[in-house]
């Protein structure tokens, strides 16, 4: 793709300063920064209520945290990770970086973008308040009944259940409004001659991102609506005695929260091949490809749900649509992986620290897809259902799959976003200790699942007590690494050498034809694509 | 499909001899059932599979990393546009590839899985009913000679273990052990009815490969054909409550004359029990046994001492339940009494009505009333519990 050179108007921004500046700003730069400086403040959050957990499964036995406790801790820990940290993210740089990779001034919504945001700490206030409200005695805590909400058990909850509940709505309100704005303003706003099959494969991903969240996002809205009034207006839709179907939850839940499997990593999907082509210094392979697996992916996330609870029983016919229909994922799956490694197959590769998070992502995302391919078979699913392989296996999708590649996205487009570069070194030093404790705390618990430890309990029998210490000692150094991370992105936003307007020798698109960082009004005159 | 099984066992061999060097395994622990060896084979094979599509890329990937590097002055190659049927050709293979494996090499053997997982009814000897509750799994034997047999299993690991702190020397079965195991016979094919009293649990040992949900009000089904004598262990798992890591199941595994030696002992044990019920009882022989019942099922929640642990769960000590009524004057239980409560639970408090029996009930009831710092002075005997049943 070839870009006619743009001519650039100086920086003419006129917008209140300070606090004003942030509360009222419509600019999808300033909106794209809240997103993932709220994104990146709340992955600490929920990894220190994770820390609190892996400290206590130290060794068995009860040391620091009560089982209620812990119960509160693993589904705040799992929602604030997927709906503030990750998704999030992901938003914050479809703010920043669909306008300029598709050459448009600002989102097509800039009102709705800014109410999209700041739905969102509210939201995270709610889910958290209930810890401090039982610090005075008010309620018994947050939400008990880990990120799912299964009924019964979320209808005898405390208060807790009720504060998750309108955190979810507004977390998907939030996601709905982001949802529209990213459509309306890709079909609407391209520069001329950026055919939707020109597009960056990044804005591919989002594009189906948002449609996905628009079909899904209404069904976990109304699914925890229903709950709602199964706890205080004595409707029984999840109730037997009532005629309702507790099942009945489970399948509503998990028709939003598969396609959200893909909502979180289509994103990352997209910028995956742009990081690769970059630093292999030649144009990505198979590109129609890899927006028709886009596709295929994105109609078949929302086909698949019941594989998240095949031991809750349902009939055969069932079983076996569920289990082949999860299997091809895997088919779109390889080719996407083919694309991925024959753009790198015989480039010019350089290992800055994006490109170092690509391939360490290409490979633990391998191994999350993997290892989903042999959760596919319902026989196994039932040994690996609920146990710590699949606690292991979600983490190489949405840790090493999604974080990371939120990471390799973030060295990418850190030195156009704040004008400088990052310290190299420490970037590097951040991947291998990332990569490595990561590594070091998930697979022994693959193998905690094989030897039947259940996951969400607070205390194990003895013969879980080495691979738990070995995974508690990993994950506090993961943890820790990530200050290193926080230290870089900061001292890059304050100061240190310029960037270049390109950045990177190979980078390819119409992001870096503007100046290292862009003005607060880009593409003044409009761009044009050959 | 015979070549492949020796690989399988080879693997498993080689894996068993590497856990017998440390003190924890490496693969599913050995299969007791066809279900489990099935699954065990099921999953020794994919991922291999696995394991085979990974480091052939993994390989690719490096080989490429070392070679085509610009530090190595490696020049990009210059495929410009490639043209469209090089790149379908090119991106189809892949596709092909794992078509074969998803659809064929993996995609057979695992409906043959599905199958046998699901046919519970086929030459079954025999039906137990299991049932979760927050937090111990009840079980009853449905039919045959042991029908009619009927307890409830709760975890035994003593209490001070399990408590915060504690750092003494745990139990070689630390939360892994019950008062009283599930017992089934060698060989038999036992079609299992699992439901839920409250909120939904899963009855799971690792050994049997079976697994499903409890969901109340509704009955699910699994089976299990234990082929080797021995105990077997395992857990609830599905987030049931604060107790959800407290539920084991412990599952013993007799030959058929063990057993049946067992079924007729159990049987004179219940009924023994149940002629107690009749019997007039003092109130010191209801407070000694009522703080057995009282430990064992409504300490978690209620504390040893009767604190409980507010606001989820409120105290006894001083409750106006426990010190209230019973009966009201026409000698029925009144709505909200004490013995309600018990009987048939509110919100998180469950129904009790089916997991003790009439002489546990009358003894909890009146050990609440006269100890924990109260001192009702009443007793409840078993008969009225019986009566009140109806």
């Amino acid at each position: 793709m070839s870009t006619t050179t743009v001519a650039h108007h100086d920086d003419h921004a006129e917008h209140p300063t300070g606090i004003m500046r942030w509360l009222t700003t419509t600019n999808h730069k300033d909106i794209g920064t809240m997103y993932l400086t709220f994104s990146l403040i709340m992955f600490f959050v929920g990894g220190a209520m994770i820390l609190g957990i892996r400290a206590e499964l130290f060794k068995p036995g009860l040391q620091l945290i009560n089982p209620e406790f812990f119960n509160q801790l693993i589904g705040v820990h799992a929602l604030i990770m997927i709906f503030a940290a990750l998704m999030p993210a992901a938003t914050g740089f479809a703010n920043w970086m669909i306008p300029l990779q598709i050459g448009a001034p600002d989102m097509a919504l800039p009102r709705l973008n800014n109410w999209g945001f700041w739905l969102l700490p509210p939201s995270a206030i709610l889910l958290t308040l209930p810890f401090t409200l039982a610090l005075f005695g008010i309620g018994d805590g947050a939400l008990a009944t880990g990120w799912t909400f299964y009924p019964p058990l979320s209808i005898q909850g405390g208060i807790g259940v009720d504060f998750a509940i309108f955190a979810v709505h507004l977390l998907g309100i939030s996601s709905v409004l982001g949802s529209i704005n990213i459509i309306v303003t890709v079909f609407n706003m391209r520069a001329p001659g950026m055919t939707l099959m020109k597009m960056p494969m990044f804005v591919w991903g989002w594009l189906i991102t948002a449609f996905l969240l628009i079909a899904t996002i209404p069904v976990l809205a109304g699914a925890v609506t229903m709950l709602l009034t199964d706890r205080h207006f004595g409707t029984h839709f999840f109730d037997a005695a009532g005629g309702g179907d507790p099942i009945m939850f489970q399948h509503l839940f998990w028709f939003f929260g598969h396609p959200e499997v893909y909502i979180l990593l289509l994103p990352v999907w997209g910028f995956i091949p742009q990081i690769l082509e970059t630093f292999s210094r030649k144009p990505m392979y198979g590109y129609k490809a890899q927006v028709y697996s886009f596709w295929a992916v994105g109609v078949l996330s929302v086909v698949v749900w019941a594989h998240h609870f095949f031991t809750s029983g349902m009939p055969v016919p069932a079983l076996l649509y569920f289990m082949y229909s999860t299997m091809a994922i895997s088919l779109p799956l390889a080719v996407m992986f083919f694309c991925w490694i024959k753009t790198m197959w015989k480039g010019s590769m350089s290992f800055e620290t994006p490109m170092l998070f690509t391939v360490g992502w290409i490979i633990l995302f391998g191994i999350g897809g993997l290892t989903g391919l042999v959760l596919a078979d319902v026989a196994a699913d039932a040994q690996y259902h609920n146990s710590y392989f699949i606690v292991a296996h979600f983490h190489y999708t949405l840790f090493a799959g999604g974080i990371m590649g939120i990471m390799a996205g973030t060295y990418y487009w850190l030195p156009k976003m704040t004008g400088h570069m990052y310290n190299e070194k420490l970037g590097k030093l951040h991947f291998w200790l990332t990569a490595i404790s990561f590594n070091l705390t998930f697979i022994p618990q693959f193998f905690l699942g094989l030897a039947g430890m259940p996951r969400r309990i607070p205390d194990y029998a003895l013969q879980f007590a080495e691979f738990n210490m070995i995974s508690s000692i990993a994950a506090f150094t993961l943890g820790l690494s990530q200050l290193l991370f926080v230290y870089n992105i900061v001292t890059c936003a304050r100061g240190g050498k310029k960037a270049t307007a390109q950045v990177w020798e190979g980078a390819q698109g119409l992001e870096w034809t503007l100046p290292s960082p862009p003005p607060y009004h880009s593409f003044t005159e409009q761009p044009t694509v050959k | 499909m015979r070549g492949y099984r020796k690989i399988s066992l080879g693997i498993s061999a080689m894996l068993a001899s590497l856990s017998a060097h440390a003190d924890y395994s490496w693969n599913f622990p050995e299969p007791v059932t066809p279900m489990a060896l099935d699954t065990l084979h099921v999953h020794n094979k994919f991922m291999l599979i696995a394991m085979a599509i990974f480091f052939i890329v993994l390989a690719i990937m490096i080989y490429s990393i070392f070679a085509h590097r610009k530090s190595k002055n490696f020049k990009p190659v210059t495929d410009k546009a490639p043209s469209t049927a090089v790149e379908i050709f090119w991106t189809l293979i892949p596709f092909a590839i794992l078509l074969l494996i998803d659809f064929v090499i993996m995609g057979i053997p695992a409906y043959h899985s599905v199958i046998m997982m699901e046919n519970t009814r086929d030459k079954a000897n025999m039906v137990i009913k299991i049932t979760g509750s927050q937090w111990r799994w009840q079980y009853e034997y449905m039919d045959g000679d042991a029908q009619g047999i009927k307890f409830v299993s709760n975890l035994s690991t003593p209490k001070e273990q399990t408590d915060k702190g504690f750092d003494g020397k745990k139990d070689e079965n630390y939360l892994l052990e019950v008062d009283n195991h599930l017992v089934l016979p060698v060989g038999a094919k036992v079609r299992i009815l699992m439901t839920s009293a409250d909120v939904m649990h899963n009855w799971w040992v690792p050994q049997f490969g079976s697994s499903r949900l409890a969901v109340p009000g509704f009955i699910r089904e699994t089976w299990v054909q234990v082929e080797k004598a021995g105990t077997y262990r395992g857990q609830c798992k599905e987030l049931c409550g604060k107790g959800h890591g407290y539920m084991p199941v412990v599952v013993d595994a007799l030959p058929v004359e063990e057993y049946k030696t067992w079924v007729a002992a159990k049987k004179e044990e219940l009924a023994k029990a149940s002629a107690g019920a009749d019997k007039e009882w003092t109130k010191d022989e209801l407070v000694a046994n009522g703080k057995t019942v009282y430990e064992k099922n409504c300490a978690v929640c209620h504390q040893v001492s009767g604190a409980g642990l507010p606001p989820a769960f409120p105290a006894l000590t001083g409750s106006k339940i426990a010190n209230g009524p019973i009966f009201g004057a026409d000698g029925k239980y009144l709505k909200d009494s004490h013995l309600d409560r018990v009987l048939n639970g509110i919100r998180v408090m469950p129904s009790w009505k089916a997991l003790l029996n009439d002489t546990e009930i009358a003894s909890v009831i009146t050990y609440e009333r006269n100890a924990l710092g109260n001192s009702v002075g009443d007793l409840l005997q078993p008969a009225q519990v019986k009566a009140a049943r109806q």
